[in-house]
């Protein structure tokens, strides 16, 4: 048994929430130790800044159009270059990467808070399990992009709509994770003593079975960031994710399809900061599944 | 399969918008519109279409598309072939770059070449497909003039043709699985390398290759038959994309021009047969489970 699931066990039966303080802090060390969680991390939070900072960064303003400076090549006035409208890739991309962060980070605190009520009823509730899962199956009946794509073409483009659509895709898939996890965990001694001192299925659930689940959660979630933040460029560069006029990367590499033969740079720079923004999510849920997944830890 | 076809029908019935305005035009007077919408049956409620909607499935019977003016049965079955063609020549390249470089990879766990794949690897599973797919067009197709930029021709009528439109898509939508595959089939590799058969064939003195190549290959290709299955999945999803860039006939190019046009028959069509396809995958791949592992048997 892992050293820090072990003390909130135990912290758990004794009724007080978990605040092993010194399990946590030794937690959070050996997190910090692992090379891909520190590289990914920073690259992550690298772009988060800049998303929060991109007014001050961008040098023009990226919806603005200067028809004199149609698809110039990049250059010291426009580092990257300009699109067929004369506006500034370095900007839209700047500005573009505010869109995929907030699709990203929004679709995946509302799948996992979705995910965890779901799965741990489904989980504790013996009866309402079938129903839920059947439910589940249905909606992962559907290739992901594929069913994202339709439920867009119901809501209409827009940013909130891409949202929501992306949070139904990739509900089940939490859901299913925390299910297995509470099922798993509901059998363990302490639930069982949980139960003898009578409390409630929906207190152990949340109190004794939920802090749990938080490690698979915790990667999970970081996947789900990285699948949602591709999945809104798929749906923009398709035509059906956020409207044209918004920077968005899918939208400006979608306008770059059409001026490939004479302007590759408009499509390449924002599908680079894609790459980026993929490779330091997919690096961070690498290295917190290996800390955090006690069948996978080497020590 | 049931809940499938009826979220099916729902969803795609609660997209806004009228179809028969679409078809008829600006010009329709009201008295034309409510003609046409008798004639395709969309004045009766909601609970007698679908009833109508079950009845005719089991009769094998899609409707008719509003536009293609034929049934839907029959627009499939005319898109389904680059559809297919994309979706297995995509799935050779994935195979033949993924299964080769993660059994490489795991048999020399730590080493250079471990290392140099696993990082293409991670690259591999970021870089977006789409993006990837515009950066060959600009590079073979554009700078070098290899191949052309899109378009299809029948493997059947044109195998050569075929082949020059086929290899860009094909290998930029094998790429992002190939990465995939070989992740998992590195871990395969080393997971099976640490049982203990594997120690007993090697104190018995035989030579390292033909460990791994007879010893380990075999079981650590167990997951990885899985892996191609969900890669399977995938792909169907990856093809709409993938048809969009290339500009191929496809089931994928059907789907978005028929959400576009409100073409319900059409958008369920596609909806159901991917949805069929994917779950004759998840079946396929249990039986082949069955038949490479001889220790699951299914009771």
């Amino acid at each position: 048994m892992p050293e820090g699931v072990a003390v909130s066990e135990s912290a758990v039966l004794a009724g007080a929430p978990v605040t092993a303080a010194g399990a946590r802090t030794r937690l959070v060390r050996r997190i910090l130790k692992n090379r891909s969680v520190v590289i990914g991390g920073s690259v992550f939070l690298l772009l988060a800044l800049v998303a929060l900072f991109a007014d001050a960064l961008a040098p023009y303003n990226p919806t603005r159009l200067y028809p004199g400076q149609r698809l110039k090549p990049p250059s010291m006035q426009n580092l990257l270059g300009t699109d067929e409208f004369g506006r500034d890739i370095a900007s839209l991309v700047l500005h573009g990467s505010r869109v995929s962060l907030l699709v990203g980070g929004v679709t995946m605190i509302l799948t996992s808070l979705g995910g965890v009520v779901i799965g741990l009823i489904a989980g504790y509730y013996r009866r309402l399990d079938i129903v839920i899962m059947r439910l589940m199956d249905g909606l992962m009946a559907f290739p992901a992009i594929l069913l994202a794509i339709a439920l867009m073409a119901v809501r209409g483009p827009g940013v909130w709509n891409v949202i929501f659509s992306l949070s139904i895709v990739y509900l089940p898939r939490t859901a299913m994770l925390i299910r297995s996890t509470a099922l798993s965990v509901r059998e363990l001694d302490y639930v069982l003593a949980a139960q003898a001192l009578g409390r409630g299925g929906l207190a152990i659930a949340f109190r004794h079975i939920l802090p749990n689940c938080m490690g698979p959660l915790l990667v999970q979630g970081t996947f789900i960031f990285a699948y949602a933040v591709l999945a809104e460029a798929i749906l923009g560069f398709l035509g059906v994710g956020v409207p044209p006029y918004v920077p968005s990367w899918g939208n400006v590499i979608a306008s770059g399809k059409n001026v490939i033969r004479e302007a590759f740079w408009v499509s390449a720079f924002p599908g680079l900061a894609l790459t980026i923004a993929g490779l330091s999510l997919n690096l961070l849920g690498d290295g917190l599944r290996d800390t955090l997944d006690p069948r996978l830890r080497r020590e | 399969m049931l809940v499938v076809v009826t979220v099916v029908f729902l969803l795609i019935h609660l997209i806004p918008g009228d179809p028969v305005a679409v078809i008829l035009g600006p010009e329709a007077n009201a008295q034309q519109i409510e003609d046409a919408r008798r004639e395709l049956g969309l004045d009766r409620p909601l609970h007698e279409q679908l009833l109508r909607f079950y009845a005719r499935l089991l009769r094998g019977d899609l409707g008719r598309s509003y536009f293609l003016d034929r049934p839907v049965t029959q627009a499939l079955w005319e898109r389904a072939e680059p559809t297919l063609v994309l979706m297995l020549s995509a799935l050779v390249v994935a195979v033949l770059i993924g299964v080769p470089s993660g059994i490489v990879a795991g048999a020399y766990q730590g080493s250079w070449w471990d290392r140099g794949l696993m990082t293409l690897a991670l690259l591999g599973v970021c870089v977006p497909g789409f993006w990837l797919s515009l950066n060959f067009i600009y590079l073979f197709s554009v700078r070098l003039g290899w191949l052309p930029v899109a378009g299809y021709a029948s493997v059947f009528q044109d195998p050569v043709a075929a082949g020059r439109y086929m290899l860009l898509p094909a290998v930029s939508l094998g790429f992002n699985q190939s990465a995939l595959i070989a992740r998992i089939a590195r871990s395969c590799m080393i997971e099976v390398l640490r049982q203990d058969y594997i120690r007993t064939a090697r104190a018995k003195g035989l030579a390292e290759r033909s460990v791994i190549f007879l010893h380990a290959f075999r079981n650590a290709l167990v997951p990885v038959v899985t892996v191609i299955g969900i890669t399977m999945a995938i792909l169907i999803g990856g093809a709409v994309v993938t048809e969009i860039v290339f500009n191929i006939p496809g089931l994928g190019r059907l789907i978005i021009s028929a959400i576009l046009r409100r073409d319900y028959p059409v958008v369920q069509g596609v909806v159901l047969l991917t949805a069929a396809a994917y779950m004759l995958i998840n079946l396929m791949v249990d039986v082949v489970y069955a038949y490479i592992d001889p220790r699951i048997r299914y009771a």
